[in-house]
């Protein structure tokens, strides 16, 4: 069995899960005090998501994972803002895993994901949050014999006209004796104070982050517990043949070896001794069936696929014959690597189990799915299993695992060794650069027509891979044989143009790959914005107002390209002073953001990147700081990726093998960034990704305004295996 | 064999393999787990550690290489760990956190060497730690705002 052989079948990983999308109720306070009581001593636990200690301390449980995005703060703000609470009293803690009561909203199992946690939870966590007011006034009411509605909350206390006062914890107690009522009235926006508000929170976590005082899995340690490494096959789909363990026993520290689905598992006492351990594993590879091609054969098996029609994602018009007509036909393809994540801390997981229940620490993406393959792999029922989510050093996609791989391996590990004795499984970077998962490679082919200064036809035909067909999770994005993550972005444009059409080639390749941060809209925001400038430019229009000009049914996209323009006094793309300036536009998971990047080719011939405007339109902003956190992030990741970012197969096997060869953006090429949140008062949505896929055409299209070509294979800097 | 290091003021004595890396030694067998693992090739700077108070990667650095006083995040004291701490909660600078340690720790070096420094300057100091998440905007800023923080 390997990790990848555990057929969990839809149903029995998402089973009954469809039931379970909810609309947005309150879970039934018996169970919910119960669950959000176990979590500490709670006095007061109105629903799964709100405690309320008698030290007044208001701890909102978090259904999201946190690892940079700010769900803790997020989410907190929500609740504090529906109680009146004093931000200065908010704490947040991972909820546990437990889909009744926490699932996202948006895929009805607990899940982060799609920059879905503030569009999922704004209700939720608001009703629960006013709940908690509504009772804690009530108590306040029974006790000083006044009507409920004569009393007043703000930062945390409790008033009434009679000069009567208190704070949240004395009334805990006698809150937590009465009914949750059946329905709360939520805020009117006017009455915000922290919703929106620049300045009224801060992040609950920055102060530990800054003092080593955060608690990550790799940091995680018990009585008795082992460090686990795998070594695992070189090229993607070897197994083991066979394994001479008698050198790694031999080292000190070494305490097991065990061969595991995924490979060869070195259990010791401590992280060296494992890794000494592994290095002195001899361990012969069946690559029988491994995938044997390489990063420059699979580019040129797509390029010609590129030239043939694929099934169509999208269409309007007829721009086959458009094109064939038209005496002005652009042509561009672009080529697009495969992308490690490489989240600052490497895959890790802790795991403990005495033969009839199980605990799992880490940092857990999709917890319900992992806690099902645990439970499958363990042979135990489902609630025999514990998972706890941990905060986690950055995911941008990677613990999102489609696979449930690592949770595979984890129990995998823990049960070769047999029970009572607790694991920690880690990744090192090597093994997270090495190990798959993978932004696929892609390749995009555009050909568009202008005439009279306008853009009227244009087709794209894409080929990549697919990481959802043939998965559980194959029904949320793929319709009639094509996965919308693959065409996202693509299929349909912000643009009208007359005649239009998209395609798609899906290849099946054997290297595992999956959604990175912002998914389709990494490749695909590259192309049709890279291509747009092109076309654009050969029409003789400026890149903003040739972009307004067709933005006719998008207005919010239209809004965040006026509003970045005005940011950076936009006055054509240059360049001045050897400086050009590159714009881009995407919406991406249903978030419109606009970017603008001035750019110079510095004296090693690289580009020098040295500011970028950024317009977004999330909807209602709820934290604006920390979309401005986002943005900036979003940017770097985007402007890192675009610039070095690689990872290359030879003959099957990623060369590149750690941050000496995966080059990572540093501080010394990071942009200065200015951010414009544009005012809105629709439904919040996400910020984690939508920063990023921006970036990359915007660079492009200023190196093209320096005289360059638009990068057609990314990397811009360094890369290039044709 | 075993070998004595004296880490935040204290002694310790630890039968390990003259090769293990100062960074497992710290977080293995001391369980100080503020200082972190990124890379182990000295490329990332999340082990960033001192050494007689100049940072160190301390993933690359052998026990057996060991010459010095170490001090850990745990354990940095003093105006510039304050100014740089208050700064970075100031600005909300962490995202994920997990470089921040390695990030906290260079920035308070910078500044006990160097108490107005240029952005040349940070980029110099901070080019080798790496944050995934791209903190980088609000790292030079809260530099910036711990050098004021010291002048007065
Ligand atoms: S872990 Fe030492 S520099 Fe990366
Ligand atoms: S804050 Fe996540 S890597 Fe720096």
């Amino acid at each position: 069995m390997t990790a990848h052989d555990i057929k969990l079948s839809r149903r029995s990983l998402l089973g009954g899960a469809g039931a379970l999308v909810i609309g947005l109720h309150l879970p039934r306070p018996a169970r919910a005090q119960s669950s959000a009581a176990q979590a500490g001593k709670a006095a007061f636990a109105p629903n799964a998501f709100i405690r309320v200690g008698n030290d007044d301390l208001v701890t909102v449980l978090i259904k999201h994972i946190e690892f940079g995005q700010g769900p803790f703060t997020g989410l907190s703000t929500l609740v504090a803002e529906e109680m009146d609470a004093d931000w200065a009293q908010m704490r947040a803690e991972h909820a546990p895993a437990d889909v009744k009561l926490y699932a996202n909203l948006a895929f009805g199992v607990q899940g982060t994901g799609g920059s879905s946690a503030i569009a999922n939870s704004f209700e939720q966590m608001r009703k629960a949050g006013a709940t908690a007011r509504a009772m804690l006034v009530q108590a306040a009411a029974q006790s000083w014999n006044v009507p409920a509605g004569e009393i007043t909350v703000e930062q945390g206390v409790l008033r009434h006209a009679s000069g009567k006062q208190g704070r949240f914890g004395e009334f805990v107690e006698a809150a937590s004796k009465l009914p949750a009522p059946a329905d709360v009235a939520l805020k009117q926006p006017a009455n915000f104070r922290l919703i929106g508000k620049e300045g009224a929170i801060k992040r609950l976590d920055s102060a530990d982050k800054s003092r080593g005082k955060a608690q990550f899995t790799i940091d995680i340690s018990a009585p008795n517990m082992l460090t686990v490494v795998v070594a695992r096959p070189p090229r993607f789909g070897g197994t083991v043949a066979s394994f001479d363990a008698a050198q790694a026993l031999k080292v000190k520290g070494v305490v097991d070896v065990k061969q595991i689905g995924s490979g060869v598992a070195v259990y010791a006492t401590g992280m060296w001794p494992a890794l000494k351990g592994r290095e002195a594993l001899k361990v012969n590879w069946d690559e029988t069936a491994a995938e044997k091609r390489g990063s420059r054969e699979l580019i040129a098996e797509y390029r010609s696929l590129v030239r043939t029609p694929g099934m169509v994602a999208g269409k309007h018009g007829d721009a086959e014959a458009a094109l064939a007509k038209s005496d002005k036909v652009v042509e561009a393809e672009f080529v697009f690597p495969y992308l490690a994540h490489a989240p600052m801390e490497p895959l890790d997981g802790y795991l403990e189990w005495d033969g009839t229940q199980a605990h799992a620490r880490f940092g857990s993406q999709f917890q319900t799915t992992e806690h099902a393959t645990i439970a499958a792999v363990l042979g135990l029922p489902p609630e025999k299993v514990r998972l706890d989510t941990m905060l986690a050093g950055g995911s941008f996609g990677r613990r999102a695992q489609v696979s449930q791989h690592l949770a595979a391996e984890l129990a995998m590990v823990a049960k070769a060794i047999g029970p009572n004795r607790p694991v920690k499984l880690v990744w090192t970077r090597e093994d997270d650069l090495a190990g798959g998962y993978y932004r696929p490679l892609f390749v995009h082919r555009l050909r568009g027509a202008v005439k009279d200064g306008k853009i009227t036809a244009w087709s794209s035909t894409i080929v990549g891979q697919s990481f959802f067909l043939g998965t559980p999770f194959e029904a949320m994005t793929v319709k009639n044989g094509i996965d919308a993550t693959m065409v996202e972005g693509a299929s349909e444009l912000l643009y009208e143009v007359a005649d239009f059409a998209c395609d798609v080639h899906t290849a099946k390749v054997g290297v595992p790959t999956l959604w990175w941060r912002s998914v389709g809209h990494t490749h695909t925001g590259y192309a049709v914005e890279a291509f747009v400038d092109e076309l654009l430019q050969a029409a003789g229009q400026d890149p903003v107002a040739g972009r307004l000009a067709m933005m006719g049914k998008a207005p919010r996209a239209a809004g965040v390209l006026k509003a970045v323009a005005e940011l950076a006094k936009w006055n054509g793309a240059g360049p001045v002073d050897g400086r050009a300036r590159g714009v881009a536009v995407v919406e991406s998971f249903d978030t419109f953001v606009a970017q603008i990047a001035e750019v110079s080719i510095g004296p090693d011939g690289e580009p020098k990147v040295h500011k970028v405007w950024c317009a977004v339109d999330c909807g209602v902003a709820v934290n604006p700081d920390i979309i401005r956190a986002q943005m900036e992030g979003g940017i770097g990741f985007g402007v890192g990726h675009a610039l070095y970012g690689e990872i290359t197969l030879d003959e099957g096997r990623p060369v590149q093998a750690n941050f000496d060869t995966y080059r990572s953006l540093r501080i010394h090429e990071m942009p200065e960034v200015e951010v414009t949140i544009v005012a809105s008062t629709e439904k919040p949505t996400g910020v984690g990704e939508p920063g990023v896929p921006p970036i990359g055409p915007a660079v492009a299209n200023a190196l093209a305004r320096l005289g360059q070509v638009r990068p057609r294979q990314l990397p811009m800097v360094g890369g290039g295996v044709v | 064999m075993v070998h004595t290091l004296k880490v935040n003021g204290q002694t310790h004595s630890l039968d390990i393999d003259d090769d293990t890396p100062l960074l497992w030694a710290i977080r293995d067998n001391l369980g100080l787990t503020g200082t972190k693992f990124g890379c182990g090739v000295a490329q990332c700077g999340a082990c960033t550690v001192y050494m007689n108070g100049k940072p160190l990667r301390s993933c690359v650095t052998p026990i057996s290489a060991v010459d010095g006083e170490i001090t850990t995040i745990e354990a940095i004291a003093g105006k510039e760990a304050d100014a740089v701490q208050t700064a970075w909660t100031a600005r909300d600078v962490p995202q994920c956190g997990y470089c921040q340690s390695g990030q906290v720790m260079s920035a308070v070096a910078l500044l006990k060497e160097n108490r107005k420094p240029t952005d040349r300057d940070i980029d110099l100091a901070m080019n080798g730690n790496i944050c995934r998440c791209a903190t980088y905007v609000r790292i030079r800023a809260a530099i910036h705002d711990a050098a004021k923080a010291l002048e007065v």
